[in-house]
C-alpha cells in the first residue's frame, strides 16, 4: 500500500474503519474534531453508523450499547469532553466490554485551552471513573503509530474484554506525516457468544457489572489486571545501554527528547531515552536493564509532573528523578538539552 | 534536506503551499512532517505551517532554525526571518512585504505574488505564484517536479484550474534575487 500524507486525526479514523469499526458516536471538540468530520463521510461509505450525539455522556453510552452487541465501537474527545465520559467508561469496564477510546489532549483543567499539552495523563492512565478498573492506554508518537495502535487497540480490547484508550495530543493529531494504512478487514459482531443479538429463542444474555454474577469476583478482577500488567507492556529504548541519565517521555515529547538525546550525545553526554508506548500497563520492565543509570529525567507537557510518579515507582526510586515540565509554553529540544546540562552539573533539583 | 516555514495571513494559501511541498517530497521518497500553527486563531489572522523534509527520520516536527522561510506578509517576515540559519533562503511576497533585505548572511528572493495572481484573475493563487518563485530560486525542488506536484495535488481533490499553471510559470519567470 502506498504511503499517504494524513493528519493523525484522519489516520486514526481511517485505521479504525479498516479494523472493522462500524459504529462511532461522539461530540466535536478541538483538537479532535477532524475524527468526527472524517467519519461523518466515511462511515456511510462502508455501511457503518456515524452519530453526532447530543453530548459526550450520550456518546459513551451509545458505545456501551454497540459494544454489547459485539461491534467494534469507537469514540473520541478531548479534555472537557473526555471528563464527561468517565461514568460510561467505568460502566463499560465493569461489564467487561471492548471498545476504543481516543483522548486528544489539550492543556489545562476546566475548559482549559486548546494549546498542545499532555495534561490528561493522570485522568487517562489512573482512571477518571469510579471503581476498580483500568483502561489499557497507548501513547502514539507519530501518525503511523496512531493508525497502528488503533488496530492493536481493538484486538487487545477484545482479547481482554476491556476498554483501550489512545492518548494523543494536539500535535500528533494535527500533524501530517506519511502513513501506510492497515488492510481493510471485516469484523463479525456475531462471533462472540456474549454479544447481544436481539430477541430470540436462546438463553437470555445481560450486560451489567460482572461482579453481580461471579462467585470470586475479587480474585478474578485482580488476576485479570495482573495478567495485563505482565504481558502487555510496550516501550522503546534509545541508547540506554551506557546512559548515565535516562530521559523518559511519551507521545510528542518523546520526539523532542529523541532530538535532545542526539544533540547531547554529540556533546559527549551519556544520555538515553525510554519511550513508554503503553502507559497502562506502565513499562516497568524497561527500567530493569539499565546498568549505568545514575538519574532519570521525565519530560512531559504539563506543569505538574504526572508521569514522573510512575517513573518513580517503576525505577524503585533507586536513583534521583528530575522533571522537565511544559505548560502554556512549548519546550523545544534545546531547552531539554539545557535541562540535561542542569541535571549533569548538579544545578537541577530532584523531584523524587 | 530542509526545515521550512510557510507563513502569511489566513486565505493566502500558506498551509496548502506547505502541504503541496510536503506531498511532493513524500512522493520523492523523503520523510516529511507538516504541522500547522495551532492555537486560538481568528479569521484574517496569521497562519503558518512548519515542514520538515529529510532522508532520515524526523524527530521533532517543530522548527527552531529554518533553512527556508516563505513570508507572504509583513508580520511573517518580522517573526520568522530571525529563525533562518546563516546561508538560509528567504522568499517574500513583494506586493505586500517591503524592506525584506535586513540580513547579509541569507539569500533573499522576491516575487509580486499577490499582484501576479490578481493579474491572472486567480486571486487565491498567490501561493502558486510563490511556488513558481521557489522553483526559480532552485533551493528545494526542480521546476518540473513542483509543477507536476501542484497538478497532482489539485487533481486528487477533483479540481483543475488552468490559471494555476499560468500563475506558476509567471512566478518562475518573475522571481528576483533581492539580496
Amino acid at each position: 500500500m502506498a504511503r499517504q500524507l494524513m493528519k493523525g486525526n484522519e489516520a486514526v479514523a481511517e485505521a479504525a474503519v479498516r479494523a472493522g469499526c462500524r459504529f462511532f458516536a461522539g461530540y466535536p471538540i478541538t483538537p479532535q474534531s477532524e475524527v468526527l468530520e472524517y467519519l461523518s463521510k466515511r462511515m456511510g461509505e462502508v455501511g457503518g453508523t456515524f452519530l453526532q450525539s447530543e453530548s459526550e455522556l450520550a456518546g459513551i453510552s451509545m458505545i456501551y450499547g454497540a459494544a454489547a452487541c459485539g461491534f467494534r465501537a469507537f469514540t473520541s474527545s478531548s479534555g472537557p469532553g473526555y471528563s464527561l465520559m468517565q461514568e460510561g467508561i467505568s460502566y463499560i469496564a465493569s461489564a467487561e466490554l471492548p471498545c476504543l477510546l481516543l483522548d486528544v489532549q489539550r492543556y489545562g483543567s476546566g475548559l482549559g485551552d486548546i494549546f498542545i499539552g499532555q495534561s490528561d495523563y493522570w485522568q487517562c492512565v489512573k482512571n477518571g471513573g469510579h471503581g476498580d478498573y483500568r483502561s489499557i492506554v497507548y501513547a502514539p508518537n507519530s501518525v503511523q503509530e496512531i493508525a497502528d495502535l488503533a488496530v492493536l487497540g481493538f484486538e487487545k480490547a477484545e482479547e481482554y474484554r476491556n476498554p483501550v484508550t489512545l492518548l494523543s495530543d494536539a500535535s500528533i493529531s494535527q500533524m501530517m506525516e506519511p502513513v501506510e494504512l492497515p488492510e481493510m478487514r471485516e469484523h463479525d459482531p456475531d462471533q462472540f457468544d456474549w454479544a447481544l443479538k436481539g430477541k430470540g429463542t436462546g438463553e437470555s444474555k445481560r450486560h451489567t457489572s460482572v461482579m453481580y454474577y461471579m462467585s470470586d469476583y475479587d480474585t478474578y478482577i485482580q488476576s485479570k489486571y495482573r495478567e495485563i500488567e505482565g504481558k502487555e507492556q510496550r516501550w522503546e529504548s534509545f541508547q540506554t545501554e551506557d546512559a548515565e541519565l535516562v530521559l523518559v517521555a511519551y507521545g510528542i515529547s518523546s520526539r523532542i527528547c529523541a532530538e535532545a538525546v542526539a544533540l547531547s550525545r554529540a556533546r559527549g553526554r551519556r544520555v538515553g531515552l525510554i519511550r513508554p508506548i503503553s502507559l497502562y500497563p506502565f513499562p516497568v520492565k524497561a527500567f530493569e536493564p539499565l546498568p549505568c543509570v545514575k538519574a532519570y529525567l521525565t519530560v512531559e507537557m504539563s506543569k505538574l509532573a504526572q508521569m514522573a510518579e510512575d517513573v518513580a515507582l517503576a525505577s524503585g526510586m533507586k536513583h534521583p528523578i528530575y522533571t522537565k515540565t511544559g505548560g502554556t509554553a512549548l519546550y523545544d529540544s534545546a531547552e531539554v538539552c539545557g535541562e540535561i546540562e542542569a541535571v549533569l552539573s548538579g544545578e537541577a533539583k530532584e523531584a523524587f | 534536506m530542509a526545515d521550512m516555514i510557510c507563513a502569511g495571513f489566513g486565505g493566502q494559501g500558506v498551509l496548502t503551499m506547505g502541504l503541496i511541498l510536503a506531498k511532493i517530497a513524500m512522493d520523492e521518497g523523503k520523510n516529511v512532517t507538516w504541522i500547522p500553527s495551532y492555537g486560538s486563531e481568528m479569521r484574517g489572522g496569521t497562519a503558518n505551517c512548519s515542514v520538515k523534509i529529510t532522508d532520515g527520520m524526523v524527530a521533532s516536527p517543530f522548527i527552531k532554525h529554518a533553512d527556508i522561510v516563505i513570508a507572504m506578509n509583513q508580520p511573517s517576515l518580522d517573526k520568522f526571518m530571525p529563525m533562518l540559519r546563516p546561508g538560509g533562503t528567504l522568499m517574500v511576497n513583494t506586493t505586500i512585504v517591503k524592506d525584506a533585505v535586513r540580513r547579509d548572511d541569507i539569500e533573499v528572493y522576491g516575487v509580486d505574488a499577490t499582484e501576479i495572481a490578481q493579474q491572472e484573475q486567480n486571486a487565491r493563487g498567490a501561493n502558486i505564484v510563490m511556488l513558481g518563485a521557489l522553483a526559480s530560486a532552485g533551493k528545494l525542488l526542480t521546476h518540473d517536479v513542483i509543477e507536476k506536484g501542484i497538478e497532482a495535488f489539485f487533481a486528487s481533490k477533483g479540481k483543475h484550474n488552468p490559471k494555476n499553471a499560468a500563475c506558476y510559470e509567471r512566478g518562475f519567470a518573475c522571481c528576483a534575487r533581492l539580496g
